[in-house]
């Protein structure tokens, strides 16, 4: 029971830790709050089923299709149209706009297709596998191998490659990394690419769990936020142990506890880890600070 | 370049002001064929009095709280299910003054933490409310919601009409902001302006960072939960998804959209949030994704907020700056 507990939530928790990893990108970054994150899943979810169920285009080609044009709407052009202008302005008119993007996204889903839930096929079969007394499904082992493989992909990309270290450099401090010669502005958007990039996988991920609806990602986004403060905001490594732990935390006390309450757990945890580790986990405290 | 002369606040003209707002708040009672329009009037009013709890926090003290919609569901519940038992002129000080103390707790985080993470723990303990109001259900009623709510009478005079109740509510609206004017512009509005401005600074002046925090967190939710108690009898019915997250949003969306840290800010938010919809109807249920895209648009052009239009307004009007309400 507590293997198959444990692989549950290993699974839930692998897709919540690559949705957080691209919300903290975004902090790091670029000090944007994204509270539309969780639509960044629904949307090319919701793209997934319009290219390959209703046009009926091959899945690879549905897919490689559904991460360009989310990357081009969700990262490109909330970049240019919604971030720069209000980047400088501090945290706030930001938190704002993306909250408004959200609704748009949503309420936009509802009128141009549907408010009900969509069926989506999950890429693996979901026969059941056993291992002792415990049975869990091959949806879950192949969540957290993709998982990994983003992960590690994106932890290789940030620390080896010349690109990667100015990434780095601009989310550690935009100013001197202009000084030194970084584009920073450049490098926010790539980390938007990013963000939008890792949000398509995960949906393809998460959509056969979850079914597609245009409310899916309100949820998402919220546990991915948890999963980001858990860990530490500013470290990648600390969204990776904070998605695993807020969907550990989530199946564990669904499991034992109360499934009413299961949302509150994770809450409380949260709450203890901002009172008493406000940096998180994993995280550093930040010496410099935006206004 | 000609400079524009200031209006001074006089106590004459604040008085005429004063009035003159009252009059906007209580006229739709009396002009006001449509009783659909009159909800919305009402719901303005409402909506009003918990974006300027919010503004207080946000605009003035410089925190963040995401849990207006919960202090509203505290003060409606606490009204729904004791207005009966007790009264309703006790039931709406007594849910004001729970929010009060829940909101005494809740700012103490925001001594520690800021930003995102301040966001982060009001957002939760809205859920959690969220959840107890959804699973308690031999209290709550559950999803079921709690039916009935009468309409409050005070010996003689009857709120049961939806005109008279409407004034009832203008009137505690209006008499709520004009204590928050007398408190802003008290040395107390004052030392809010510091710690938002530079914490540090205010501290050193004297300012106890702490008091003030804690105050204006508990103030600003207090707020909400009387405008939640005068919510729930207006509906005649309330159940937890009222109080969701999405309303606590958008009481955010009413302040910044409105204009933070301006004392007209929440009131013109909550106009544009309650009679925006209604203009655009036409275009049914594409008015929210209108709404939000303008949302964003006032954003970008408006850093300031909507609050930005009146003062332009005024002054090409008036040929005078627009009153500083708040020093």
């Amino acid at each position: 029971m507590i293997l198959q507990l444990f692989i549950k939530g290993l699974s839930l928790g692998a897709v919540y830790a690559l949705i957080a990893i691209g919300f903290s990108l975004l902090w790091q970054t670029s000090r944007t709050i994204n509270f539309a994150q969780g639509e960044f899943v629904t949307l090319p979810a919701f793209l997934m089923v319009l290219l390959a169920l209703v046009f009926k285009i091959p899945f690879a080609l549905a897919l490689i299709l559904t991460i360009i044009i989310s990357g081009l709407l969700l990262g490109y052009l909330m970049n240019r149209v919604l971030d720069r202008p209000l980047i400088e302005k501090g945290v706030l008119p930001l938190v704002v706009a993306t909250i408004a993007l959200g609704f748009m996204i949503r309420d936009s889903l509802i009128i141009s297709w549907t408010p009900e839930a969509l069926y989506f096929p999950s890429l693996v079969p979901k026969k059941p596998l056993h291992l002792g007394d415990a049975t869990f499904s091959a949806v879950d082992l192949w969540n957290i191998f993709v998982a990994t493989l983003i992960i590690s992909g994106l932890h290789l990309f940030v620390k080896r490659t010349k690109t990667g270290k100015a990434l780095q450099a601009v989310s550690q401090n935009r100013d001197v990394a202009n000084i030194l010669g970084i584009n920073a502005s450049k490098m926010i958007l790539l980390a938007f690419l990013i963000n939008a990039v890792i949000a398509g996988f995960s949906s393809i991920l998460i959509a056969p769990i979850y079914m597609v609806k245009y409310d899916m990602g309100v949820e998402l986004g919220l546990k991915a936020f948890y999963a980001a403060i858990i860990g530490g905001f500013n470290q990648t490594r600390g969204a990776l142990l904070g998605g695993l732990l807020v969907g550990l935390i989530e199946t564990f006390t669904a499991a034992y506890i109360s499934t009413h309450y299961k949302g509150a757990f994770v809450l409380i945890v949260l709450m203890v880890v901002i009172v008493f580790k406000p940096e998180g986990l994993l995280g550093e405290k930040e010496l410099y600070e935006y206004r | 370049m000609n400079t524009v002369k200031a209006s001074k606040v006089t106590p004459l003209r604040a008085s005429i002001g004063w009035l003159c707002l009252l009059g906007i708040f209580v006229l739709p009672a009396f002009s006001v064929s449509s009783q659909y329009i009159l909800y919305l009037a009402s719901l303005t009013c409402i909506y009003t009095l918990t974006a300027a709890g919010l503004n207080l926090i946000l605009g003035y003290a410089g925190q963040i709280s995401l849990a207006q919609a919960a202090f509203m569901g505290i003060g409606a519940y606490t009204v729904a299910l004791l207005s009966t038992k007790l009264s309703f002129w006790v039931a709406l000080p007594l849910g004001g003054g729970i929010a009060f103390v829940l909101g005494l707790v809740l700012g103490f985080p925001s001594l520690k933490v800021k930003h995102h993470y301040l966001a982060m723990i009001t957002l939760g303990f809205n859920i959690i409310v969220y959840l107890i109001l959804m699973n308690e259900q031999e209290i709550t009623g559950g999803s079921y919601g709690v039916f009935n709510i009468p309409r409050p009478k005070a010996g003689p005079i009857d709120f049961t009409s939806n005109e008279s109740y409407h004034i009832l509510i203008a009137l505690v609206t209006c008499f709520i902001m004009l204590l928050t004017y007398w408190t802003l512009n008290s040395q107390w509005g004052r030392a809010f302006k510091g710690i938002r401005e530079n914490e540090l600074r205010a501290e050193m002046l004297g300012v106890s960072l702490r008091n003030y925090k804690l105050l204006a967190f508990a103030i600003g939710s207090a707020f909400a939960g009387i405008a939640g108690g005068l919510l729930a009898p207006l509906l005649g019915y309330i159940d937890p998804t009222i109080f969701n997250l999405g309303f606590s949003f958008q009481f955010l969306l009413m302040v910044i959209v409105g204009g933070s840290g301006r004392f007209e800010g929440p009131f013109i938010g909550a106009i544009i949030i309650t009679i925006f919809p209604e203009i655009f109807r036409v275009a049914e249920r594409l008015y929210f994704v209108i709404f939000a895209l303008a949302a964003m648009l006032i954003l970008i052009f408006m850093p300031k907020g909507a609050v930005t239009l009146w003062d332009w307004l005024f002054q090409t009007i008036t040929g005078r700056e627009a009153p500083k309400l708040t020093k």
